[in-house]
């Protein structure tokens, strides 16, 4: 099986090593803010994008593909210096930036954690980026990080303590954030109303966006039974920020049944495709990234994915359908 | 259910599945909270691979993976930041009785993870020979200046060859011929993009460990001298400065101006 949260904070981008080495020692970076040419605060473009990878921070600055944004998971550049620093500076110049959060944990039991928060801001003003999201999820209980997005229930006092940290995120780093639905794999007794409702009431009540991850919509939808496209109709559509396309494994359930992995580790499926299209007839071009954590392929091949849902974005949606659609939702 | 009970259930697979929780289909839940224990100790495994590579080659994946699951359960991550993950790995290593027949495993896995720390570390410019030739000559002792060493360095001593097997792993030397039971020092550093690691000389390690606790110029010598007869400060001070090992050089306070 696989996971969600990718190792790659520990790859080197394409690491020159020798014993002694001649490679002459390069002038170190001062650390100042980046002042981006493009894209600062204003939201992600409607364009594509992909997952900003170690392993392709060379490749980029080099051919400079014709992307919309890149992504980063917030948590591997929060490190003193080095290279993770000195390629996402110079890529910045370039590209608007999503920073997207794993380890905020906004639906712990516990306080939001403030250093957590302290870096952040301090990752946000160096790097301005047009779009800060995070999981309805807990990944830290206690001391311990488990490196895991896991499910909470929905009830009321869930729903409370969820919107009483996204209110503390929004106020201590002054912008509104995106929060994401999850892949989820079990349900709680406790639960008193769907995942969709909760959503909507934080969203509503915290005046947070909605990243809408297209591929945990299926994941979960398979796992649990229900219709995706349902489940999409009854999420406030006209609040999402930025879409989610990722691959997930398949395994089945004690009972045989299917049981989806968000693994972020293969190609976007067909279904997802479908759904996403589904969307997009929905809330017109979207800013879309392509989300790949483990088993990365190349950069060409990331960028294939990023075209195809830009092609799908181009597409002009049915009017006749689009508008019956915007009325029902 | 609560997240204690939750957290609790995650790391320990022995534990039943926490009460409160249901599905769909009335399937065993266990076989869904499943994918939780295994997307923390798998991705957990996976970090602690990536930061141990060599370690990994020296005993195999599939001895690798055994050992960091045993790791990963035993030492969950303190940190949200995973860029650190692993900094008692070595020690854990050492104590780790199926690893015994390798006694330089533990070694390497401090080599590897001064690497880590090398990469992420902060960034600082290089003392260059003019700054430290003006430093010489300002009047004052020149052995009791102190050679700030870059944030990014790590001394590593073993009694085993750890830099000769690192350097056979990455296709630099030749493996056949590496005695591991020669002791070997190692220098980590990242002075640019990249982290070096470089073999000391004989007393390097005792004169840089004693500069970056604060030791004057002519005290550091004077310990590395004492380690290691054969200690040659010119040959040493040259080598940390051509890797941009040395920052700056303060001159120590004094009360007589």
């Amino acid at each position: 099986m696989n996971h969600v949260l990718d190792p790659s904070q520990h790859k080197q981008p394409e690491p020159k090593v020798s014993i002694l080495s001649t490679w002459p020692a390069l002038r170190a970076e001062t650390v100042l803010p980046v002042v981006p040419k493009v894209g600062a605060g204003a939201g992600l473009p409607a364009r594509s994008g992909v997952g900003l990878k170690p392993e392709h921070f060379r490749d980029v600055l080099e051919a400079r593909p014709d992307i919309g944004f890149f992504e980063v998971h917030a948590e591997n550049y929060m490190v003193d210096g080095g290279p993770f620093h000195h390629f996402l500076g110079r890529i910045r110049e370039h590209y608007p930036l999503s920073l997207h959060g794993v380890g905020l944990s906004i639906g712990a039991e516990c306080p939001i954690d403030e250093a957590h928060l302290d870096r952040l801001d301090a990752l946000i003003r160096r790097y301005q980026p047009a779009s800060f999201s995070e999981h309805l999820a807990w990944s830290s209980h206690g001391e311990v990080f488990f490196n895991d997005l896991l499910p909470v229930p929905y009830d009321r006092a869930t729903l409370n303590r969820v919107c009483d940290h996204v209110d503390r995120v929004q106020e201590r780093l002054q912008r509104q954030m995106l929060i994401e639905n999850p892949s989820t794999y079990l349900e709680f007794e406790a639960s008193t109303m769907n995942e969709a409702a909760f959503l909507t009431e934080v969203i509503h009540r915290t005046g947070c966006g909605l990243l809408l991850d297209v591929n945990n919509v299926h994941v979960s939808c398979v796992n649990h039974g229900r219709d995706a496209l349902a489940y999409i109709g009854s999420l406030p559509l006209d609040t999402v920020g930025e879409i989610h396309l990722a691959g997930f494994a398949t395994d089945h359930d004690a009972a045989g049944a299917p049981l989806l992995i968000d693994s972020h580790g293969s190609p976007v499926d067909e279904a997802v495709w479908g759904l996403y299209a589904a969307v997009l007839a929905r809330t017109g071009p979207m800013p879309t990234l392509l989300e790949r954590d483990n088993d990365v392929p190349g950069l060409a091949a990331l960028l294939a994915e990023a075209q195809r849902a830009e092609d799908l974005m181009r597409v002009p949606a049915e009017p006749t359908r689009r508008g019956l659609d915007r009325g029902r939702s | 259910m609560t997240q204690a009970a939750f957290a609790a259930a995650l790391l320990a697979p022995e534990l039943p599945c926490p009460a409160g929780i249901r599905t769909w289909n009335g399937s065993d839940p266990g076989a869904r909270l499943a994918v939780h224990r295994n997307n923390v100790v798998s991705s957990l495994i996976d970090a602690v691979a990536c930061s141990f590579p060599v370690v990994q080659e020296l005993v195999g994946e599939e001895f690798f993976r055994a050992m960091a699951s045993v790791f990963v359960r035993q030492h969950p991550p303190r940190s949200r930041v995973l860029a650190h993950y692993g900094a008692d790995f070595a020690e854990f290593v050492d104590g780790f009785a199926p690893a015994r027949p390798v006694p330089y495993l533990g070694d390497v896995a401090r080599l590897e993870m001064a690497r880590v720390l090398a990469q992420h570390a902060a960034d600082a410019d290089a003392l260059t020979a003019q700054m430290l030739g003006q430093a010489m000559s300002g009047g004052v002792d020149p052995g009791a200046l102190q050679l700030v060493c870059h944030p990014s360095i790590s001394v590593v001593v073993s009694d085993h060859a750890i830099v000769s097997l690192w350097a056979a792993h990455q296709g630099e030397v030749d493996l056949s011929a590496v005695d591991p039971a020669l002791p070997e020092s190692a220098l980590v550093l990242r002075p640019g993009l990249d982290v070096l690691v470089l073999r000391l000389p004989p007393g390097a390690a005792r004169f840089v460990m004693a500069l970056q606790a604060g030791a004057g110029l002519a005290d550091a010598a004077a310990l590395a001298a004492g380690e290691a007869i054969d200690f040659d400060l010119s040959n040493v001070l040259a080598l940390l400065m051509s890797h941009g090992a040395l920052t700056s050089v303060q001159v120590p306070w004094s009360p007589w101006p």
